[in-house]
């Protein structure tokens, strides 16, 4: 177990909540949560030295899923490297498209023709909807409520029908292209999503009520897994997970990219942050919180893309075998679970010399073993699920 | 209040029905102490066949309750609606490799779902099909009934111990936990209807919620107005007590994989699940008995006058009043299952020690008060 980074009283403060469960010490159990346990979605091995039901550490061990993503981005072309780009976080891959294409068209210099630019951003939101109602449903699995689930599968099933629809795939679409998108459109999509939108307004409500403000839900994550605001920042946590803590950061106002600083601008969605409403700041609820509350404000940035959009070219003119000039590039873009940075090396090649990836779900999980002690069983599954992770990419 | 407790179709021997029917078909050549015998045989056989269909149904019912619950249709594929689906599953689990882990205490391990399922087929025996046709007559029918169920306990630990599994023994020890803080609110909240019976016995105490349309049922608040909050506590209790959600964490399949029953494949997994819907038919059945007028339905009061209380159709819609009654039970188990999250180990011990516990004493004690003082003086309580 490594040594707390934050303070020994928080420690101690945090270990005194489940005192009453520490008066009677026995020989402490290992036990491996994972790589096949239902609640480490996908196969992470957390190992957990218990007390009874008390957790008193946890260690993660990853690398079940380590596929050399970043050594294939040295190894194939530029374009190619796209579709290894799915498969890290293969609930957002449009996001990771746009990341990578974003790293590589910066160093080219390429401008992106304005169809394009909308039509990945509502790409990029749909995705975070889809992404966040798994997150969403996959705690309400881990904590137990299974129906919750397949009615946030219900709508993400629709936002993967329109993806299938503009093109082809479901979940690994390689759509985002470097100098823009694949294809535009087909006849009707734009007014298909209009009317996702509005469907989803109302069944978000259902989510809210069946399981956001369920007695028992908030009783399971109210005061659990505590991230005070200074612990958030002393561990680069991002997305939703710092702002589920209260500090008021997401790169798409703070550092913008694409259309965000007009969309911001023009005021059409807020950042949702963590007060602290039925517990303490930052604890598992408000993580849950922020994730609820952004799928609404996606929603809006969707709305206003579909408000804004014009027929035009959808990529820019860029030739088949890419010779990307020498230089370096480093493009950060809010995933869904954070801020996933793309850092690309050309030497003017066709081929990057280097391509590192910056994973939030990765950094994010560094968390993990500071929230764990003093922790039960169920809490640690309600934290485990609370920090939303992809395994694929945090072994990438 | 107190009818006289005779069986209605008990014979002068004492026996119960079978026994009556066989003493008098019985040929000159077999002894008389055959007839208790055969007639016990045939009662274990009924046993096991009601256990077993309960749960099939059951099995087919909850994956049927969920589906629909979840915008999915559920089974389809094998007979109409799927309702072939049970068997086949059955027929899977049957020819499954029987396996026992590596280190496991292969005698305990083995012995564990035998102990889960004999003690509800044992808790059967004091279930009455109908007024006249039941395998045991106790007198204190409930009291058999609850201890034989928390019988399982003894099982499902065994099963956790002798896995040789940490996830096992995790869930054994909740279900332990568990079950020693709801059999208090369970026994205690039970108490409330069997003062205003003034019986333990399960016939003696549907005889008395006879009635006109169901209107001297328990339940109603001018029988006494404690016995709904004594019904919510009994159904809380029951949840817990049958490992359902929300209080479903001896299993919690997403904490400790699945549980006690981690370790178990085959037929000797199936044991578990059979005994999980027995149960909870048992549970529920007790439920009906107690609350909601067990036999006594508009269609057994029918039946009663116009066939009389002997005969056929009136025993028949006794039985069919009954199963549909815990049936409800089980259905309103199940929808809870699929709506609500999990509440956590220490949660569930609060509630039952802190909540259920002393809301169940004060419910004793203010339906104690109500029927030394004021039931004697209510016209319709003494009709």
């Amino acid at each position: 177990m490594s040594t707390p980074l934050h303070t020994e009283p928080d420690r101690a403060a945090r270990q005194g909540e489940r005192e009453f469960l520490l008066d009677v010490r026995t020989q402490d159990m290992e036990v491996n949560m994972g790589p096949q346990h239902p609640a480490t979605h996908g196969v992470m091995r957390i190992l957990v030295r218990a007390d009874g039901e008390v957790c008193t550490g946890a260690q993660p061990h990853l690398g079940y899923l380590h596929r050399c993503a970043e050594k294939i981005g040295e190894n194939v072309e530029w374009l190619q490297y796209l579709p290894y780009t799915d498969r890290y976080d293969y609930l957002a891959a449009m996001n990771n498209n746009l990341g990578y294409s974003m790293a590589v068209e910066k160093l080219m210099g390429i401008e992106i023709p304005r169809r394009a630019l909308m039509i990945r951003t509502i790409c990029a939101e749909l995705n975070r909807i889809g992404s966040h109602l798994i997150a969403f449903g996959t705690y309400g699995l881990d904590i137990g409520a299974f129906t919750p689930f397949l009615y946030m599968f219900r709508e993400r099933e629709w936002m993967m029908a329109l993806f299938e629809k503009i093109c082809g795939a479901r979940l690994t679409y390689s759509y985002i292209r470097i100098g823009g998108v694949f294809n535009d459109a087909p006849p009707g999509w734009l007014s298909e999503v209009e009317r996702f939108c509005d469907v989803f307004e109302e069944k978000w409500q259902e989510y809210v009520d069946l399981l956001m403000v369920n007695h028992i839900f908030v009783q399971r994550t109210a005061n659990i897994g505590v991230i005070p605001p200074a612990m958030a920042l002393d561990f680069g946590l991002t997305g939703p997970m710092l702002r589920g803590s209260g500090i008021d950061f997401d790169l798409r106002r703070d550092m913008p990219y694409e259309l965000y600083a007009e969309i911001w601008k023009a005021g059409a969605f807020q950042i949702p942050l963590g007060k602290g409403e039925r517990g303490q700041l930052g604890d598992c609820w408000d993580r849950s919180y922020v994730r609820v509350m952004e799928m609404i404000e996606s929603i809006k940035i969707v709305r206003w893309c579909l408000g804004a959009i014009e027929p035009g070219p959808v990529i820019a003119d860029i030739p088949k075998t890419l010779r990307v000039p020498n230089g370096e590039a480093y493009v950060g873009i809010e995933n869904p679970r954070g801020e996933l940075g793309h850092y690309v090396v050309s030497d003017g090649g066709k081929v990057a010399i280097r391509c590192r990836v910056r994973g939030p779900s990765f950094t994010n999980l560094a968390v993990l073993e500071e929230l764990m002690p003093g922790a039960l069983i169920a809490d640690a599954i309600a934290i485990i699920g609370s920090t939303d992770i992809v395994v694929g990419e945090t072994d990438r | 209040m107190l009818a006289s407790a005779t069986g209605v179709a008990a014979g002068e021997t004492g026996g119960n029905a079978v026994d009556t029917f066989l003493a008098g078909v019985k040929p000159e050549f077999v002894p008389a102490w055959a007839v208790p015998l055969t007639a016990i045989a045939i009662g274990v056989g009924i046993a096991i066949a009601l256990v077993s269909v309960v749960a099939m149904f059951s099995v087919w019912l909850e994956r049927k309750v969920a589906g629909h619950i979840q915008c999915r249709y559920g089974p389809m594929r094998v007979g109409w609606h799927g309702w072939l689906q049970p068997i086949a599953d059955g027929v899977k689990l049957l020819l499954k490799e029987d396996l026992v882990p590596l280190g496991a205490d292969r005698v305990l391990y083995v012995l564990a779902p035998s102990i889960v399922l004999a003690s509800v087929l044992a808790a059967m025996a004091a279930y009455p099909l109908a007024p006249g046709f039941y395998f045991a007559d106790v007198d204190l029918g409930i009291f058999f009934i609850l201890a034989m169920t928390s019988t399982t306990t003894i099982g499902v630990v065994m099963a956790g111990w002798s896995s040789n599994s940490k996830w096992s023994l995790y869930g054994s020890m909740r279900e332990a936990a568990q079950v020693i803080a709801y059999e208090i609110p369970l026994g205690i909240s039970l108490l409330v209807p069997i003062m205003v019976a003034g019986s333990f016995d399960l016939i003696e105490v549907s005889r008395d919620q006879a009635g006109f349309f169901g209107l001297n049922w328990y339940i109603w608040p001018w029988v006494n107005p404690f016995m709904l909050p004594a019904f919510v506590l009994f159904f809380i209790a029951i949840l817990a007590e049958t490992k359902r959600a929300p209080f479903d964490l001896p299993e919690a399949e997403s904490e400790l994989v699945a549980g006690f029953m981690t370790e178990y494949s085959g037929i000797r997994w199936s044991f578990f699940f059979m005994e999980e819907y027995a149960a909870m038919f048992l549970y529920s059945a007790v439920g009906a008995f107690f609350f909601f007028g067990g036999f006594e339905s508009p269609l057994t009061w029918g039946a009663a006058k116009a066939f009389g209380d002997h005969s056929v159709a009136y025993q028949a819609a006794a039985a069919t009043t009954l199963i549909v009654k815990s049936f409800a039970g089980v259905f309103l188990m199940m929808w809870l299952r699929w709506t609500l999250p999990r509440v956590r180990i220490d949660q569930v011990m609060t509630l039952g020690y802190k909540y259920l516990t002393p809301l169940s004493l004060l419910c004793v004690l203010g339906a104690g008060l109500w029927e030394v003082f004021l039931a004697p003086h209510l016209s319709w309580r003494n009709g």
